[in-house]
């Protein structure tokens, strides 16, 4: 009997104790020439074994963590329970792109650091388990739409990337008949422009964005709101209310002298010419791109993360960050630090690029740094660069990439009476719901608050389109 | 989908079209350009707007067949479409209320300067405008020019039409003349322009230039067409494409301009090598 008790409790137990399944990828040597996704995802075993994980704790806190509050320990029940399809039901009740932000979400900062498991050992692998539903769900086919009664109210979004896709699908639930704006000829904002396909394949961001078209959502591309249309305009063309998820797209450079040599590019750019214009299929695709032998990146978030990676498979020998803090405060996600690493990328830590160097004919040659160290901590918390005084030194380099964050871009606020800015560019708020300072304009996601997440950003389009709802029906 | 209502091949690798394009022509103003897609694997390259009329919803753009793109869409015809037509980027040219103005137009230049002469003309204010070409038979619009100047004067490398000599040469002697001058304006390549700079400064004589570099999505995003003016590094795309021309670095500008020749001299060669019909309907030649 005593031996039967004993292997109840360790059934129970052992589970948790297990370390976290870990996810099949693709083989660095192999990866770091090719554009296919890196991580390739649970199988149903791997997700149900590490689903058997969860503690299902009393009070959980995993969803605390969470911007768009994923009712986590529930879908990972139905995962134990081998039920996807209600699985995903659960994901998908609150966060409306779950394949893309089992991805990209810095679950490590979020829900992950709330499980209780990560106190002695590794928390569940939410993020990892969120896109295998999401994946799971895809492969099985469109579940068909359902009918949505039209309420008669139009909303305007401008941007489609995460806050205004999300801000899109909510209010179409709801019977709004929503039409996005977009600038660029293909939907998806940041999430096709910016983040690479070996991290979020575009085929799974055009999934997503069919199953926003088939809930009666309108995209419309090429339209440049402040320049083609301004919001004026669009209340006069009858929209009930407009919703600007119109992100942080202009790129920030150092600088230092060098910046314009031929060569440099903002990461910005580097990005958009290889995931939207797809450079690495050139020339039978038509936008170039430069990529020399040894490629430096300054800066060490994820956008940098991407180059870098980027870099490589566009066939760099070297590839390298340049970071003038430690890798300890390096803000990428701890997985793409570890991938970059795996793929061979050296990194520069405590080195400030201080001037770019060019040849004669105006080509970058290399990249002049100073050696940095720790000081005491800034305004952000983290401790401060401070340079070594004569440590000047040369990276050799024919290629830099300044991946330093990037702010709002002001063609909208511009061209909007009223429309408040801070002195950062960023839209000023009244509310938690991302009320501007005009009535009936809406906003959220990295046009709010600088360069951030994709997931605060559809956590900031949920609560727009709720309070759009509200507004709108005149409940408040 | 755009479609192109009127074409007109104004010099053999010289072509206008009128787009359909209600957006656009509603907002469009002289000095702002669009960005052009034409294949689901295209290139996005800017291209200055020649004319604008609202009411029939339509964006004149005149493109030089130089690189693939430029081509490809040379080689369209009426009733085809564009696939991206998206505009109007950039600002509007500061719009002077004090004649005369001296307009120069080098090349397929002399189209994004005939809007700039009829907004002018239209205001009431004095226009000479001086435009030229290597040849007479590479000059364009220069009808329209002269229905909006009060004053044309045409200069060809060849002597074949008008002073033989540059653009600038034109205006050297019309500064020498004496002639009241307010400001000059000039668009055309890279190296006229600067030369029309070089031209003009020892005269302080107010000079705008309308700058046409590598852009990607010609809405400040990439930073692809920065340059820099009095110093500071700029981007052509929100903060121009027209600034003060003794302000813009030149040897830059030309620098950054060629940075992807090469690749533009291959996208050219396996178009040609593979054959196919430059209209993009995948056909043979």
């Amino acid at each position: 009997m005593s031996e039967n008790k004993e292997t109840t409790a360790r059934e129970k137990r052992v589970p948790a104790k297990r370390p976290r399944a870990e996810m099949p990828s693709q083989d660095p040597v192999a990866r770091r020439r090719n554009f296919d996704e890196v991580a390739l995802g649970y199988t149903e075993e791997l997700a149900v074994a590490e689903a058997e994980r969860c503690l299902d704790c009393k009070n959980p806190s995993c969803r605390e963590g969470c911007p768009v509050e994923v009712r986590i320990p529930e879908f990972i029940a139905r995962i134990r329970e081998k039920d996807f399809r209600a699985a995903y039901e659960v994901v998908k009740d609150t966060n409306s792109l779950p394949a893309i932000c089992g991805r990209v979400c810095p679950q490590e900062t979020q829900c992950e650091v709330k499980c209780i498991l990560g106190r002695k050992g590794e928390p569940v692998a939410i993020g990892r388990l969120e896109r295998f539903v999401a994946d799971w769900a895809m492969a099985q086919g469109s579940p068909g739409f359902p009918t949505i009664k039209p309420n008669g109210k139009k909303v305007a979004v401008v941007g489609s990337g995460p806050a205004g896709l999300t801000c899109a699908g909510d209010l179409a639930k709801k019977g709004y008949k929503v039409t996005i704006f977009e600038a660029l000829h293909a939907p998806g904002g940041v999430l096709i422009y910016g983040i690479p396909e070996f991290r979020l394949p575009k085929r799974i961001v055009a999934a997503e964005i069919e199953l926003l078209k088939g809930l009666g959502v309108d995209i419309v591309c090429d339209v440049v709101v402040g320049r083609t249309i301004t919001v004026d305009e669009l209340f006069a063309e009858g929209y009930d209310a407009v919703f600007l998820g119109t992100g942080a797209g202009l790129p920030m450079f150092m600088n230092i002298p060098g910046e314009t040599l031929n060569g440099v590019y903002s990461a910005n750019e580097f990005l958009t010419r290889t995931n939207l214009m797809k450079a690495y299929l050139f020339p039978e695709w038509d936008t170039p791109i430069k990529v020399g032998r040894r490629v430096a990146v300054a800066g060490a978030g994820n956008v940098a993360m991407d180059s870098v990676r980027c870099a490589l498979r566009l066939g760099a020998e070297e590839a390298m960050i340049v970071y003038r803090r430690s890798e300890a405060e390096m803000p990428a996600r701890r997985e793409e630090v570890h991938h970059a690493k795996e793929e061979g990328v050296v990194f520069h830590t405590l080195t400030n690029p201080v001037r770019v160097l060019g040849t004669e004919d105006g080509w970058v040659k290399g990249l002049e740094c100073l050696r940095m160290e720790l000081g005491e901590p800034d305004a952000s918390g983290r401790r401060r660069p401070v340079p070594i005084p004569g440590s000047e030194f040369v990276l050799e380099v024919d290629t830099v990439v300044m991946a330093l964050g990037t702010t709002p871009n002001p063609l909208v606020s511009q061209t909007t009476p009223g429309l408040e800015v801070d002195r950062h560019g960023c839209l000023i708020v009244r509310d938690e719901s991302g009320l501007t300072t005009r009535d009936l304009v809406w906003a959220a996601g990295d046009a709010v608050t600088g360069a951030a997440t994709v997931i605060l950003a559809m956590g900031g389009g949920k609560k727009a389109a709720a309070a759009i709802d509200r507004a709108l029906q005149g409940k408040g | 989908m755009f479609k192109i209502l009127k074409k007109r091949d104004l010099t053999p690798v010289t072509k206008l079209f009128v787009v359909h394009a209600p957006l656009v022509a509603r907002k469009a103003e002289p000095g702002q350009f669009v960005i052009v897609r034409l294949t689901p694997s295209g290139e996005r390259i800017p291209l200055t707007v020649a004319d604008s009329d609202a009411g029939s919803g339509t964006v004149t753009i005149v493109v030089q067949e130089v690189g693939k793109t430029s081509r490809l869409l040379g080689a369209l015809r009426e009733g085809d479409t564009i696939l991206d037509f998206v505009g109007p980027l950039g600002r509007p040219a500061p719009l002077t209320d004090r004649g005369p103005v001296v307009l120069v137009g080098g090349g397929f230049g002399v189209a994004p300067i005939y809007p700039i002469a009829k907004a002018l003309k239209a205001k009431g204010v004095k226009v000479i405008s001086i435009i030229g070409a290597r040849t007479k038979d590479l000059l364009i619009l220069e009808e329209e020019m002269a229905s909006v100047s009060d004053e044309l004067l045409v200069a060809t490398d060849d002597g074949s039409k008008g002073h033989h000599g540059l653009v600038t040469d034109v205006l050297r002697q019309l500064i020498d003349s004496g002639r009241e001058i307010e400001q000059v304006i000039a668009i055309g390549p890279m190296v006229m322009m600067r030369a029309v700079a070089k031209t003009t400064e020892p005269y302080k004589l107010k000079t705008l230039v309308s700058v046409d570099p590598i852009m990607v999505d010609g809405t400040g995003m990439c930073g692809a067409c920065r340059l820099t003016v009095a110093g500071k590094v700029k981007f052509a795309c929100v903060d121009g494409p027209i600034f003060d021309a003794h302000d813009v670095d030149f040897d830059e500008a030309v620098r950054r301009g060629k940075m992807y020749a090469a690749e533009q001299k291959l996208a050219v060669e396996e178009m040609e090598k593979h054959g196919k019909c430059a209209c993009g309907c995948g056909g043979e030649q």
